[in-house]
């Protein structure tokens, strides 16, 4: 690729050999060798990228209208809806962007669970996106509070009392996190004051996943190095145009959600004040939290459920070791590529019984699942690395291609 | 770019091209545009606000030399009944050299009533003047402690930094002793 700041006018070259954003833009974007073989799969990193900043922009806003207060917070959500010029807009946007966001990300770990994407030179990469998630999660969490409806505030107290499961200090420990003896103003002032902080720590370690990314360089569908410059194409405009028309249809789907059907995913509840000495009938987190509160309600013991749903993502941080095949891509592992589907199979079927309630047919359902996903990642990944009889691999991206 | 994969670079192809990139940039800062409104319309007083944007006032507690201070907009608005020798002061004043001519008689609806936003024309502040005590300027209206401007009995820039006279606020009688605001 030719030098960019040559062909640019002099007021680039004069800030680029001060501070060179350019050069470094030209080679991060434009020169950054991408595999020429991505499939689309590979669009959900830059949407999630995308949505991020969507949140952070409404977010922005919607805090300029929103009152941290018991007293307040539930009819400042109302004033926005009803008073604020488009605040109706700019909340829907920020609510459903919140579940655009996790349907995005979530795609983006399976994608990389299918294409080996957390296996070395990748492991940091994978660890930075699991920070990431776990970033996310308390900053849906924190935000779901701030209107102070219903499931705003029993959601924050069934939550908060996970800690309570910890011996000895998770008494202290809750109280701590509370403020008070019961989720109270001090509670709902600290969780705006974080649900702000919170997406710049996003931000800052998103830019450290990019920093990884461009280290390790991208993973592709076949999950074997680059042999050449036969094998990559530059990014800018290859993929550029193709997240862009990814970006395309999100939108479709994102603002098809927000025009035509914006409390979808919402709890009802949730419009209903929140009154301290009322517990709703059934208290359900967000979709996007169903399947770890299924596996915190599969075990009957408090601490024994709270533990395992911790480990039910800290697993994930060791999944580079605890898979031991050398190859990445599943798509030459035979055995790996139909269970990898009975896992997806089983976080869904986790997320649904996350939203039944605990009992009868649909509980047992939820262990069968819980012990699956569990059962797949510490037992049949080690032992399918071993045993498995991987198909021969290419030599180069460019070969399989070249033949035909 | 242009050595790479480009294939056939022809001088046709390299303008279709240029229009096809020109084009979805156009149309892409346009939806960016369509898109950023909505934020930035929020920021404009919402309709709460803006149905707050008239008061009533009682006029019969305010004796004759009397002055008091309502809040409309979120802002003070001075309205003072004026004695027989102000309103007398401010037309003899109207032939004095003054920064943003204007007559007492275009300033008032009813000579005894003089109605006023009370912010300094200059950076803002809320001139004294309102209360008995209170430096009114030499020109017996009211003085900003900011940056001393003195305003006269018609609420006119006298002497001081200010441009132009206190703004008069839209408002109208709706009987002989009810003043409304806006």
């Amino acid at each position: 690729m030719s030098a960019s700041s040559q062909q640019q006018g002099p007021v680039v070259r004069w800030i680029d050999q001060r501070l060179p954003i350019f050069s470094f833009l030209q080679h991060e974007l434009h020169e950054y060798p991408t595999p020429k073989n991505l499939n689309y799969w590979w669009n959900f990193g830059s949407l999630a990228g995308i949505v991020l900043v969507i949140m952070i922009a409404t977010g922005i806003f919607l805090a300029m209208n929103y009152t941290p207060h018991v007293d307040h917070a539930f009819d400042s959500v109302e004033r926005i809806m009803r008073d604020v010029n488009y605040g109706w807009l700019i909340r829907y946007v920020h609510m459903n962007g919140a579940s655009m966001f996790f349907l995005v990300v979530y795609i983006h770990i399976f994608r990389g669970l299918y294409y080996g994407s957390y296996k070395p030179p990748r492991e940091l990469l994978w660890w930075l996106g699991l920070i990431i998630l776990l970033l996310m999660m308390a900053t849906a969490f924190m935000g779901y509070v701030l209107p102070w409806g219903q499931m705003s505030f029993w959601g924050a107290t069934v939550i908060t009392n996970l800690f309570s499961a910890i011996p000895w200090v998770g008494e202290p420990i809750v109280t701590w996190l509370w403020g008070g003896f019961a989720v109270d103003n001090p509670t709902l002032q600290r969780f705006f004051s974080l649900h702000y902080l919170l997406p710049f720590v996003i931000v800052a370690v998103v830019m450290l996943h990019l920093v990884a990314l461009h280290t390790a360089k991208s993973n592709n569908p076949l999950g074997i190095d680059p042999k050449s410059d036969k094998d990559t194409i530059p990014f800018h405009p290859y993929y550029t145009i193709k997240d862009s028309f990814g970006l395309g249809v999100l939108l479709i789907v994102y603002m098809a959600l927000v025009f035509y059907a914006p409390n979808a995913l919402g709890e009802a509840e949730n419009y209903v004040p929140a009154n301290p000495l009322q517990t709703p009938e059934e208290i359900v987190p967000e979709w996007y939290l169903l399947p770890f509160y299924a596996i915190l309600r599969s075990v009957p013991d408090k601490l024994g459920g709270v533990v395992l749903m911790f480990a039910s993502i800290f697993i994930l941080f060791v999944l580079p070791w605890l898979d031991t095949s050398k190859v990445r891509s599943a798509r030459f592992r035979p055995i790996y590529r139909q269970v990898f589907w009975i896992f997806v199979l089983a976080c869904i079927v986790l997320g649904w019984a996350g939203a039944q309630k605990p009992e009868g047919a649909a509980l047992m359902i939820g262990r069968l699942a819980t012990a699956y996903y569990f059962f797949h990642l510490l037992i049949l990944m080690p032992i399918l690395g071993k045993f498995e009889k991987t198909r021969p691999l290419p030599e180069s991206i460019s070969q399989p291609v070249l033949k035909n | 770019m242009s050595d790479t994969v480009h294939g056939h670079g022809g001088e046709d192809g390299e303008t279709r091209r240029d229009f096809l990139v020109l084009a979805s940039a156009a149309l892409g800062a346009a939806g960016a545009g369509l898109a950023i409104w909505p934020l930035i319309d929020s920021m404009n007083p919402a309709k709460d606000v803006l149905a707050l944007s008239t008061i009533e006032v009682d006029l019969t507690p305010i004796a004759v030399g009397q002055r008091i201070t309502v809040k409309w907009r979120g802002k003070p608005v001075f309205v003072d009944h004026r004695s027989p020798e102000q309103i007398a002061k401010a037309a003899a004043d109207d032939n004095a050299s003054l920064k943003d001519p204007q007559t007492d008689k275009d300033r008032v609806k009813k000579p005894e009533w003089l109605v006023l936003v009370g912010v300094c024309t200059h950076l803002g502040c809320v001139p004294l003047g309102q209360k008995v005590g209170q430096p009114r300027g030499d020109f017996g209206g009211w003085f900003c402690p900011c940056h001393g401007s003195h305003y006269d009995t018609s609420g006119r820039i006298r002497v001081g930094p200010a441009p132009v006279n206190l703004e008069v606020p839209t408002y109208s009688f709706l009987n002989d002793t009810t003043l409304r605001i806006g």
